[in-house]
């Protein structure tokens, strides 16, 4: 088995915070690739408002908010367990950030040790 | 008259519980690593309890008269027994100077009791052994009883005490008042061994009721041991006793009279008992005064829906269930999140999460699947249904899968019967 994280990204801010409906289709969405005991870490949502994100680049250089060069932000990761990267694929097809013109990136974890 | 008939129903209640209390008071006494001695002054005293009260009747204080009984055998001990002064007692000399006299008030044996569960509740053991010698030493079991309880061989129990009792033994833990420190650092393996002894009860393999009740009750009994001490009522044993309260409430409701197995929907909800719900609701109001949340919290939550009629219930439990796979994976919790989510969301979709999980030597997975096709298609229900009891060992299951697969036969013959 190998590791994937799936980082969530999304453009529009006025859509990160969730309806209960939304929510609640999160948890669904979380809870199944759990039950398949196929979830490694729940990870975290990430916080894209100005003052609960910096960006620091060289020269010490500091921005309010998130890195938006791509005009896109991280909103939160999760790390799961699948066979190969095309499961892992499949498992982010069905998670609902879509629905709020969200996307998925699915990386695969080096393991150091 | 009457006397020496009360005595023998009255006997053998309070001889397990006064009998494991006097086991740790005079363990306290001895040190852990003469139990033995412990439990046969324990046993002598209620030997001779049996033998008096059956000709004079009960004594109007029969604990204390207990006690100054097991003092004398104490002192007797002492006294008579030559092995003592050669090897005991330098072994328990080097702890604190022997006493034949032993203390005992209801604080003592508060503590006593509460130092006896966290010694039994040692990592030092694995789970199964330590439910045995819970069931044994704090609960005053028999080996006979323990193995009705496993649906074991009595030799296999009794090898089973005899492994967990030496590595109790060579575990230096002092039976007194606990330190903050021995608290914190054992007290979550204590409420999962008390957890364990609980299900073993709830969801036992034995078809005797009483046996299953008896577990589920000395598990509350436990529990109220901890929640009794300032230092072991945390919120987690108050949600651990509220999960217990709620469970036990439908004891009653969950089996007919021939011990057959009664599905929820179809209990009777007057056999329920409230008074356990009251209390499992205050002890879940106790739990949620901080912020925690454990896995204890989550499925008395559950728990506690489950007691209500709310219709909108399945909803708030599937977000329980959601929590709780997310926070520790068991097949059993996916396979019950997998059932209220049919509850919420219909069979149609349940069956895509359900085949997800891919528990196939799972019995009760194939008696999901067999339930949520019900509707939509009988005979990959039956195929489900069949798999499951080829894989189940509960004579209980077998039966009530016949008369599931029984009934879905008949509907389908009637269908066509309708067809025609």
């Amino acid at each position: 088995m190998k590791e994937f994280t799936l980082i969530f990204r999304m453009s529009d801010f006025e859509k990160v915070k969730p309806s209960p409906e939304e929510m609640q289709e999160r948890m669904n969405w979380l809870a199944s690739i759990a039950s398949q005991n196929k979830l490694v870490d729940k990870g975290n949502s990430l916080i894209p408002n100005a003052e609960s994100a910096k960006t620091v680049r060289s020269g010490d250089v500091v921005t309010d908010g998130p890195y938006t060069e791509i005009k896109e932000f991280i909103v939160g990761y999760v790390i799961v367990r699948t066979e190969d990267i095309d499961e892992a694929v499949e498992m982010a097809k069905t998670n609902p950030i879509f629905k709020i013109g969200g996307n998925v990136e699915v990386r695969e974890v080096l393991k150091r040790d | 008259m009457k006397e020496t008939e009360s005595y023998n129903e009255l006997l053998p209640h309070m001889f397990r519980q006064e009998y494991a209390k006097m086991t740790a008071i005079l363990c306290r006494h001895f040190g852990l690593k003469h139990i033995e001695i412990a439990e046969d002054i324990a046993s002598d005293t209620f030997l001779k309890a049996s033998e008096h009260w059956a000709i004079n009747g009960i004594p109007e204080n029969p604990t204390a008269w207990l006690y100054t009984v097991a003092k004398n055998k104490t002192k007797d001990y002492i006294k008579h027994l030559s092995v003592f002064e050669s090897k005991v007692k330098s072994d328990l000399d080097s702890n604190k100077s022997v006493q034949s006299d032993f203390e005992y008030n209801e604080q003592i044996i508060k503590d006593s009791q509460l130092a006896m569960i966290f010694a039994v509740c040692n990592p030092a053991n694995n789970y199964e052994s330590q439910i045995a010698l819970a069931l044994q030493i704090l609960s005053g079991f028999s080996v006979e009883e323990i193995a009705n309880a496993f649906l074991t061989k009595r030799e296999t129990i009794k090898k089973r005490l005899h492994r967990a009792r030496l590595n109790l033994r060579n575990n230096n833990f002092q039976i007194r008042e606990l330190t903050k420190e021995e608290i914190e650092s054992r007290q979550s393996t204590v409420l999962s061994s008390i957890y364990l002894l609980f299900n073993e009860g709830y969801f036992s393999k034995t078809n005797n009721q009483l046996i299953r009740k008896e577990l589920c009750f000395e598990a509350i009994r436990l529990t109220k041991v901890l929640s009794d001490n300032k230092l072991t009522n945390t919120s987690q044993t108050n949600a651990l006793m509220a999960l217990m309260c709620f469970q036990s409430s439908r004891l009653e409701a969950r089996t007919d009279q021939k011990g057959e197995a009664i599905l929820f929907d179809d209990q009777d909800r007057k056999l329920w008992n409230k008074l356990l719900i009251e209390k499992g609701n205050f002890y879940l109001r106790n739990a949620t005064i901080g912020k925690e949340i454990s896995k204890y919290h989550l499925e008395a939550g559950i728990a506690y829906w489950h007691t209500t009629a709310n219709k909108n219930k399945w909803r708030s439990i599937l977000q329980l269930y959601n929590q709780l796979i997310t926070m520790e994976y068991s097949p059993i919790t996916a396979l019950n999140r997998t059932f209220a989510f049919s509850k919420v969301y219909g069979p149609e979709k349940a069956i895509l999460e359900a085949e997800k999980l891919k528990l196939n030597e799972n019995n009760q997975y194939h008696e999901l699947l067999g339930y949520l096709y019900t509707q939509s298609n009988i005979p990959k229900a039956i195929e489900h249904y069949e798999k499951s009891m080829e894989l189940t060992k509960s004579e209980i299951e077998i039966k009530s899968l016949k008369k599931e697969i029984e009934r879905l036969k008949e509907k389908t013959t009637s269908n066509n019967v309708y067809k025609k």
